[in-house]
């Protein structure tokens, strides 16, 4: 007998368990962890396409005729920036400049903005924003349990879409990277979007949950002949760490600021004024705050989440005789074996007069030392057609 | 092809194939889906003796470690080189080619049937 869904399910969990998937909780959603091989799911997105399903993300809508303004006071970028049918990255913060979720936001009417937040922080966001936009003429509108969210990423996503049967999405041709469209596939209005998590080209694409059911098995069959596998959240969490990317409550939470995840850039300082969090950014991070750095080391043995970090007693010189430091300097957020790289990497938060790398490193794999060198972010960067 | 049903099972979901005093030692395939792709394995030295609900190696995969408790007391006889050299094959065949270590052991603890694993996994 096939388990009863839980209580939050995606609109596609029958599917799911018909196709052998296992699953796991995520934020209170049972979402497909993998298919049966999460390695084949990754190299898929990376040299074909892989379908995934992350109905569990949060919808919310904000619309009025302050739209655009109430979100330039609630969020850290400067929405009313954005084109129509733009989208955008940007972050919530906290008034203590903390990172209460990060966030794309699509524009899709002068008036309409749909921002797409993490499903475990969603009824935060939907809470904050309603708060944060009261005093403008605005109305927020949490339409996340509406909204089913399927993503198909990779090189031969593009195709997929063209070869469609029965979508139908004006502009499309010439739909950009951050931009989203709107139209339909058969009689369901979807958007389209040209946004992803996984460092490959690819699309987001929103629709009805009635309907999401009968594109996921379309577009699996549009794409078999392409390699279009349906891919989990396991080869998602390696494909998004490969790209540098993100993930909230890894590299990104209340107790981190902007400039410490290098997403300084995304909060919109100079070009606009008062916003929830400005007085913090402006004051910075605390001296001798961690920064976010990217880490490789050799051999197979990973570094993982909660791992220490260490300067590398082994590699550096001794030369007053003085005892080598044992305390860490810094925390690995994520971390695993690069299926597309073949060595370990890791995200991982130092003492900034260590993160450019002149210090030799170490990850303490569950008490042994590996060494780890500092490399830019991201890994792994797609060879631009 | 190993016959599944008889061999021995622990909690670990590790399995154990007796053979005289020589203990054959997996983990299964129940365990191994759970685990995802395994990537890396971690097993102890030939001649090394180990101690029944010790951890003596570790199976990693992509997303997560898992770790390799002894069924028995004994000494390792043979550690499998075949999967250290390639760690897919625990997936691809839990209970023949991704064998893990063989290990000679002093005496055999109760150790469950495949009944009552099939039981525990249910």
């Amino acid at each position: 007998m096939p388990d009863s869904p839980p209580s939050s399910a995606s609109p596609l969990h029958a599917l799911h368990a018909a196709a052998g998937a296992s699953f796991t909780d995520f934020a209170g959603w049972q979402m497909p962890v993998s298919y049966g091989s999460d390695l084949a799911e990754h190299h898929a997105v990376r040299t074909a396409a892989g379908l995934f399903d992350i109905s569990h993300m949060g919808e919310i809508v904000v619309i009025g005729p302050d739209a655009a303004a109430a979100l330039d006071h609630a969020l850290a970028g400067r929405l009313s920036a954005s084109a129509l049918w733009q989208a955008k990255y940007t972050l919530m913060l906290a008034p203590e400049g903390g990172i209460v979720d990060d966030l794309i936001v699509y524009r899709t009417a002068d008036d309409r903005f749909l921002v797409v937040a993490n499903a475990g922080n969603r009824a935060e966001v939907a809470r904050e924003l309603a708060a944060r936009t009261a005093g403008f003429d605005a109305q927020v509108f949490d339409e996340s349990d509406d909204i089913a969210l399927l993503a198909l990423q990779g090189p031969a996503a593009l195709g997929i879409l063209r070869a469609l049967d029965g979508f139908d999405v004006p502009g499309f041709a010439e739909l950009g990277y951050y931009r989203c469209a709107a139209g339909t596939w058969g009689e369901h209005d979807v958007l389209v979007a040209r946004t992803g998590y996984t460092g490959e080209d690819g699309f987001e694409l929103y629709l009805d949950p009635d309907a999401a059911p009968a594109l996921w098995r379309a577009l699996l069959e549009t794409g078999a002949d392409s390699g279009l596998i349906a891919c989990g959240l396991a080869a998602r969490d390696t494909l998004r760490l490969e790209a540098g990317m993100p993930l909230y409550g890894h590299e990104l939470g209340l107790d981190t600021l902007p400039v410490q995840a290098g997403l300084g850039r995304v909060v919109a300082l100079a070009t606009k004024g008062d916003f929830v969090g400005r007085d913090a950014i402006e004051r910075g991070a605390a001296p001798g705050a961690r920064v976010l750095v990217g880490l490789t080391t050799e051999g197979r043995r990973a570094g993982r989440a909660g791992y220490g970090v260490f300067v590398d007693d082994s590699r550096s010189e001794s030369t007053d005789g003085t005892e080598p430091p044992t305390e860490p300097v810094g925390i690995v957020t994520s971390g695993a074996l690069s299926p597309t790289l073949g060595h370990p990497i890791a995200m991982a938060y130092v003492a900034p007069e260590v993160a450019d790398g002149s210090v030799p490193l170490a990850i303490d794999v569950r008490g042994t030392r590996i060494p780890a060198s500092v490399v830019p972010l991201p890994f792994y960067t797609r060879e631009k057609k | 092809m190993a016959d599944e049903t008889a061999l021995k099972y622990t909690p670990d979901h590790e399995w154990v194939a007796v053979d005289g005093d020589v203990a054959t030692i997996g983990i299964t395939a129940y365990a191994a889906e759970k685990l995802g792709d395994v990537v890396y394995v971690d097993l102890p030295a030939v001649g090394s003796s180990v101690t029944a609900a010790s951890v003596v190696g570790e199976i990693e995969s992509t997303k997560s470690v898992g770790e390799l408790f002894a069924p028995v007391d004994g000494e390792v006889v043979e550690a499998n080189r075949a999967v250290l050299d390639d760690a897919s094959l625990v997936n691809s065949s839990p209970f023949d080619d991704g064998w893990l270590i063989r290990v000679r052991f002093t005496e055999l603890p109760d150790l469950l049937d495949h009944a009552a694993y099939q039981e525990l996994t249910a």
